[in-house]
C-alpha cells in the first residue's frame, strides 16, 4: 500500500513563502494498491496535483469524502481523471437524514457558488452514500464510522492485504471530555485506529487554540498524539495543519509536543508530497 | 476492543456536563452510563460499578407507583424506550441506597440515529419537592 499526501492543510488553502514545506493545498490523501485501483481520500485543493499526476492507465477510482466542508471538497471539479474518457469514478460520503449526497454537492458545485453545475461537467459520477460497515474496493477493505465533528463526518480505516490506514482529518475526540484520552471504550474514532500501521490525523491547534475553539470539530497536536498512544497506532502522521501555522510553527509546534509524549511510535510530520510505503 | 457508537459516546459527553441526572441504556436495556447527579441518587458510582444488566437497575431502588405497589420493569420509562422505542414519562417512588424516599419524575426517549440504527434509550430523571 503506497499513502501519499497532496494536500495536508485544515480550513483554507494557504500558499506563501512560510508555508512552502508544509504545503498549503487542502485535504487529499491518494492510496495506491497492487490491483490498479486508486482511492482518494477527500477532494481538497490537493487532489488538482493527484489527477495530474495519476497513471493513464487509471480505469477505477474511489474518490473517499470524510464530509461536505468546503475543505474537503473544494477541488473536486479539478481532478482531471473525472474528465477522461474509460475512466470509472465513485464518489462515497456520508449521508445525511434529509438530502442525498448528490443534492447536497451539487449546492456548492452550481451556480452561483461554482459556475458549472456538477450534472453538466460531471454526469458519469457515480455517487453512493456510505453505509454502516465495511465494503471492498478491490484489494481494499474500507470501513467508515461517524466521528466527533460538525454535520455528519467520517473517519476511515482501510485495510489492505497485510497493513491498515486510518485516515481522520477533521476529528474533537477530546469535546465534552472531562478528561482526555477516555478509555478506548468511550474515545471517538478508536475503533477505526486501533493498532493500524498508519494514523493520518487531525493536529490543527496549540493547546492554547484548542482552548479558544473547543467544538470547532478539531485536536491539538498534543490530543492527537494522546489519540495515537491510545490507540497503540505504529506510526502517527500530523495532518490538517491550521492555515496561520507556518512551516517554522508546524516544526516548533510538532517538535515540541513529540518531544513531551515521547511516544513508542514513529511521528512524520504532515507534509506535502509525502510518499509512504506500508 | 469495539467501542460505543458516537451517538452514544456524545451522550455521555452532555450527561457529563449536566446538573440533572442522567441514565444512558444500551438496546438491551443495559445501563452503560450514568452521570455525578445519578450517583448521588444511586448512592453507587459509576466508576465502581460500571455496566450493569437490566435486571438489576431496574429492581436495585425498589421502584413504587403512589399507592406502594411495585412496579415491574416494563412499566418504567427508560424500559419503555427501550422496548417499545417511543418516548415515555412516569411519576414514581424510590428506595435510594441511603435509606431515603424520594417521589421522581423520570422522562425517557429512544436514541435511533441514522439509517434507523437503535442505538439504546436515555432517562433523565429528578426528585419532586416535598
Amino acid at each position: 500500500m503506497r499513502v501519499t499526501l497532496w494536500g495536508t492543510r485544515g480550513s483554507l488553502a494557504s500558499a506563501g513563502s512560510d508555508t512552502v514545506r508544509y504545503g498549503g493545498n487542502t485535504s487529499c490523501v491518494s492510496v495506491e494498491g497492487g490491483e490498479g485501483i486508486l482511492l482518494v481520500l477527500d477532494a481538497g485543493t490537493g487532489i488538482r496535483c493527484l489527477g495530474q499526476a495519476a497513471s493513464p492507465d487509471l480505469k477505477q477510482v474511489h474518490i473517499l469524502l470524510t464530509h461536505l466542508h468546503m475543505d474537503h471538497l473544494q477541488g473536486l471539479p479539478f481532478f482531471a481523471p473525472l474528465h477522461r474518457k474509460g475512466v470509472e469514478v465513485h464518489l462515497w460520503g456520508p449521508a445525511s437524514t434529509t438530502l442525498s449526497l448528490r443534492a447536497r454537492l451539487l449546492r456548492y458545485i452550481s451556480p452561483p457558488l461554482f459556475p458549472v453545475s456538477i450534472r453538466e461537467l460531471l454526469p458519469d459520477l457515480h455517487f453512493h452514500e456510505l453505509p454502516f460497515g465495511t465494503i471492498e474496493m478491490g484489494e481494499f477493505r474500507v470501513t467508515a464510522q461517524l466521528i466527533i465533528h460538525p454535520n455528519p463526518t467520517v473517519g476511515y480505516r482501510i485495510q489492505g492485504h497485510r497493513t491498515a490506514l486510518a485516515y481522520l482529518p477533521d476529528h474533537e475526540p477530546a469535546l465534552g471530555a472531562r478528561k482526555f484520552p477516555y478509555i478506548a471504550e468511550w474515545t471517538s474514532g478508536y475503533a477505526l485506529a486501533e493498532g493500524v500501521d498508519l494514523l493520518i490525523h487531525d493536529s490543527q491547534y496549540t493547546d492554547a487554540e484548542y482552548q479558544e475553539r473547543v467544538g470547532f470539530g478539531h485536536s491539538s497536536v498534543r490530543q492527537a498524539l494522546q489519540f495515537a498512544v491510545l490507540a497503540e497506532v505504529k506510526h502517527f502522521v500530523p495532518f490538517h495543519h491550521d492555515p496561520s501555522h507556518s512551516d517554522a510553527t508546524l516544526d516548533q509546534l510538532i517538535g515540541r509536543t513529540v518531544d513531551e509524549i515521547q511516544p513508542r511510535f514513529q511521528v512524520t510530520p504532515g507534509i506535502e508530497g509525502l510518499e509512504l510505503d506500508l | 476492543m469495539p467501542q460505543w457508537e458516537i451517538e452514544i459516546i456524545l451522550a455521555r459527553h452532555l450527561a457529563e456536563n449536566l446538573a440533572l441526572p442522567m441514565f444512558i441504556v444500551d438496546p438491551d436495556g443495559n445501563l452503560i452510563f450514568y452521570n455525578e447527579p445519578a450517583e448521588v441518587v444511586l448512592g453507587l458510582r459509576y466508576n465502581e460499578t460500571g455496566t450493569m444488566p437490566a435486571q438489576e437497575w431496574t429492581t436495585i431502588f425498589h421502584p413504587m407507583d403512589p399507592e406502594g405497589q411495585p412496579l415491574e420493569p416494563e412499566e418504567l420509562p427508560l424500559m419503555i424506550a427501550t422496548m417499545k422505542r417511543h418516548p415515555a414519562h412516569r411519576s414514581f417512588w424510590i428506595h435510594g441506597l441511603d435509606e431515603a424516599m424520594r417521589q421522581i419524575e423520570v422522562t425517557a426517549f429512544p436514541l435511533v440515529a441514522q439509517a434507523g440504527r437503535f442505538l439504546g434509550a436515555i432517562a433523565i430523571f429528578w426528585e419532586v419537592p416535598k
